[in-house]
């Protein structure tokens, strides 16, 4: 079966859900497959678990939700500690090595890099932390293709934020490329 | 030309399927989870020359949609849980006056204020049974993005044809995700309009079943019409009476508008079921989960199919009792504590075991635990 | 010549429920006066009311009439007049029906300042249900269910109504049966949400309860504690203990809500 899982989780406020809708509407609109978004988040606007589950797939995809993770993305330590153990062997899990010292044990690959700091001091503002995550999930995925998941990014986020949020994009992209030939 | 297609929450399409619909009034009041409606709908109406009120409650929000139906309007509102337990008052209203109304109820974990973001399915029988009194109830229960929308023009259709309340049910799962959806063209839905009075203002009566179970209904402000509207029994010129005969006809007419339309107003869909052993009976995001498991289950050499209620009032009595008598058993996931079990078992009368799973928890049913059950019908 | 009420009077719908000595029917003779007056056409008139003995005014009037539910007129109204902003929407109902049950649309409809009249006849208590006490019932006197005296303070119509951001609000009597027109007139012609409170009497579940021997007495009393806004003017604070202020209250021209909707539609499709 051709379906994919991902999770991206970590606090809100971070804008994973953002993320997930992104990268589900890269995979729908753009790349010609199916995708479904679906999150659970708390009771707070700010702060408080947060996650984002999107499922690829070539055909109709029926539960919404995660069953085996193939690739997760914690942005903090609880959501790695939380979200790691269904995770699938041979699995990514990409953290933000910043946020999340205690490396969750497993067969699965790890990738880390400094997300938040990426997006603060190489692309200018931490805002963007998430697209900077969204653009390294999409290199180390393979799910989308790195101009449709761009495409996605530009036509989500508002016309004065365009170059920040590709540049954002792109560092994403390229720092797990590096990250995950290390 | 190809159409347009967007990638939506459930919520954002059931307010795109209201605006297909032609609503051009809505009356809100902020909850968890249903709220992305009425900022879609304060957005979008004003753009086409609507109007959206927040109102100060729940049940103002109701109040000031069966006004404004009253006066004209295509009219919906959109609440959940504790929302839908306000407005059952005026829901009852809206019945008795035979006022046209969409109530979009997003399902969350109650009683009280429960869980306000966690998916529930435990306001199905509050869609029947929640306001006082006989009454006919319509509701329909979406199982995704696509469908909601779609679902949404037919609650139009349907409140406008039986001039009724009607409810639209999605659990929170299918109200949050998000989905491909194509929009269709103009008109290539057909869109039910109100039925307007034949007769000049003066023959108008607003409850006339000269014109059969559904008089047409005129509008304040339009027309030259002029006529009175009361919660209280009425006759069929909209005066209160207390006369035995009329009210027990009146009444019985109401309920008769849904129950003898049965099969005009139940939807459901059947899958892998004609040869199957084992019917999961599910309906929203659950459904999803059943599919994936009946999948599983077909893998596995086990002959399981899935009956999935879309209508989920009037229940589909008729299919599920012809059910009962070819299956070895039917399994029903659902995240409340078994109220579709209770309208399955009221068909079966002991025909076929029934194996539930309940949820309450806040969490969805996930396909291996129905797996796990379709394996234990024997 | 005497004035016809019957061209405002549905058909075949009198005898009223109303008991003898009630004032509501000095209300809606005063309605009918004031409308006629201002040439309001019946098919874009609507009456909208809620539950107890005034909210069974509309089901006597000709035009538009929509009898509600219990305390929810001010929120029905609104959906009327937002839908429909060229009709006349005029609520009418009692003070337990509209500052009780209904408070929260009151107040409500008071702040959005849209543009209805809401005339609120206020006889201390719920006569329909059998006389208990309302918000409105003064302090210590009886009720079915305050028989040793109603420990309840008494809310002020008028003053809630003003304080809620109504921008007309008057207050007249069933005694003064000549002003209830006028005030009401006033109040439709008003561009906002006005509110015209009737001090009525309930002989039948408030007067024998608190020692008035007769209808007479009750519309007696009316007269005595009203006094109007210009004569109190010169009076002291000691003179003024124990009366009631009637004639306009307050008077403020301020956006209504509908015209604000329209501006709201204007820049949302300006926007698009």
């Amino acid at each position: 079966m051709s379906r994919y899982e991902l999770r991206f989780s970590g606090a809100g406020g971070q804008g994973l859900i953002t993320a997930g809708i992104i990268m589900a509407k890269a995979a729908s609109i753009y790349e010609g497959k199916q995708a479904v978004q679906s999150q659970s988040y708390g009771p707070e606007a700010r702060g408080g678990a947060s996650k984002s589950e999107v499922i690829i797939s070539d055909g109709p995809i029926d539960y919404p939700k995660v069953t085996q993770c193939d690739a997760l993305l914690a942005m903090t330590q609880e959501a790695a500690n939380k979200y790691s153990h269904d995770l699938k062997e041979g699995g990514v899990l990409l953290i933000d090595s910043d946020l999340v010292k205690n490396v969750p044990p497993g067969n699965f690959k790890t990738v880390a890099f400094p997300i938040i700091n990426t997006a603060k001091n190489d692309v200018g503002r931490e805002i963007v932390a998430n697209i900077v995550a969204l653009g390294a999930m999409v290199a180390l995925t393979g799910q989308v293709s790195r101009e449709n998941a761009e495409k996605a990014v530009l036509s989500s986020v508002p016309e004065a934020f365009l170059e920040l949020n590709k540049k954002a994009f792109s560092m994403g992209y390229e720092r797990a490329e590096a990250a995950a030939k290390a | 030309m190809s159409k347009k297609v967007a990638f939506l929450q459930g919520n954002e399409a059931a307010a795109q399927g209201a605006l297909y619909a032609g609503c051009n009034f809505f009356g809100g009041y902020p909850i968890t989870p249903s709220t992305e409606v009425a900022e879609v709908m304060s957005i979008e109406l004003p753009k086409v020359g609507g109007k959206f009120i927040q109102m100060e409650d729940e049940i103002g929000a109701m109040a000031a949609i069966l006004g404004a139906a009253l006066a004209g309007s295509k009219v919906m509102t959109s609440t959940s849980g504790p929302g839908l337990s306000l407005k059952q008052e005026l829901i009852g209203y809206g019945c008795i006056a035979e006022i046209p109304c969409v109530i979009y109820n997003v399902m969350r974990g109650g009683p009280s204020t429960g869980m306000p973001t966690g998916p529930s399915q435990s306001d199905v029988m509050c869609a029947k049974w929640g306001t006082h009194g006989d009454h006919p109830a319509i509701c329909l229960t979406p199982a995704s993005v696509q469908e909601t929308y779609e679902e949404v023009i037919r609650a139009f259709n349907l409140s406008e044809k039986y001039r009724t309340p009607v409810m639209v049910m999605p659990d929170e799962i299918v109200a949050h995700m998000r989905e491909r959806i194509v929009f269709p063209e103009p008109g290539e839905i057909e869109v039910t309009p109100r039925k307007a009075p034949t007769v000049p203002p003066e023959q108008y009566k607003p409850y006339d079943t000269s014109f059969g179970d559904v008089p047409p209904l005129a509008a304040f402000g339009s027309g030259g019409y002029k006529f009175h509207v009361t919660g209280l029994n009425k006759m069929q010129d909209g005066f209160p009476t207390t006369k035995a005969e009329i009210v027990q006809a009146e009444e019985e007419r109401q309920v008769r508008k849904v129950d003898a339309n049965v099969d005009d107003i139940v939807q459901f869909e059947e899958y892998l079921l004609a040869d199957a052993e084992v019917a999961v009976v599910a309906y929203g995001s659950t459904s999803r989960s059943a599919r994936y498991a009946v999948n599983a289950a077909r893998e596995q050499g086990i002959k399981a199919g899935m009956f999935r209620i879309k209508t989920f009032w009037p229940f589909p009595d008729k299919q599920i009792k012809a059910l009962a008598a070819r299956v070895k058993g039917f399994v029903v996931p659902e995240m409340n504590l078994g109220m579709c079990a209770l309208e399955i078992e009221r068909n079966a009368q002991g025909k076929a075991p029934i194996l539930g799973i309940f949820r309450v928890d806040g969490e969805p049913i996930n396909p291996d635990q129905i797996l796990e059950k379709i394996k234990e019908v024997k | 010549m005497a004035f016809d009420y019957d061209k405002w009077i549905r058909p075949g719908k009198l005898p009223h429920i109303w008991c003898p000595g009630c004032g509501h029917g000095i209300v809606m003779k005063g309605l009918i006066r004031a409308i006629d007056t201002l040439k309001l056409e019946k098919e874009n008139t609507a009456i909208v009311s809620g539950i107890g003995c005034a909210s069974r005014l509309p089901g006597y009037m000709d035009c538009c009439t929509l009898h509600t539910a219990h305390g929810r007129a001010a929120a029905f109204a609104t959906g009327v007049k937002m839908a429909k902003p060229e009709m006349n929407v005029i609520l009418v109902g009692g003070d337990g029906d509209g500052t009780a049950i209904g408070g929260n649309h009151f107040i409500h409809a008071c702040r959005r300042n849209i543009d209805m009249t809401y005339i609120i006849m206020n006889n201390y208590i719920y006569g329909m249900t059998g006389g208990q006490f309302s918000p409105a019932t003064p302090t210590g006197h009886k009720a079915s269910t305050t028989p040793y005296g109603n420990p309840d303070p008494n809310f002020d119509i008028a003053k809630l109504a003003i304080g809620a951001g109504a921008t007309f609000v008057a207050r007249g009597t069933a005694f003064h049966a000549n002003q209830i027109d006028k005030l009401i007139a006033e109040a439709i012609q008003h561009k906002g949400f006005s509110v015209v409170e009737i001090l009525d009497d309930c002989p039948t579940t408030y007067g024998r309860r608190n020692k008035y021997k007769s209808v007479i007495e009750m519309m007696n009393r009316l007269k005595e504690v009203a006094v109007p806004v210009k004569a109190a003017e010169k009076m002291t604070a000691e003179q003024l203990q124990g009366k009631v202020l009637t004639g306009v209250l307050y008077k403020e021209e301020k956006p209504h809500y509908t015209e604000e909707y329209a501006k709201v539609i204007e820049r949302a499709q300006a926007a698009k």
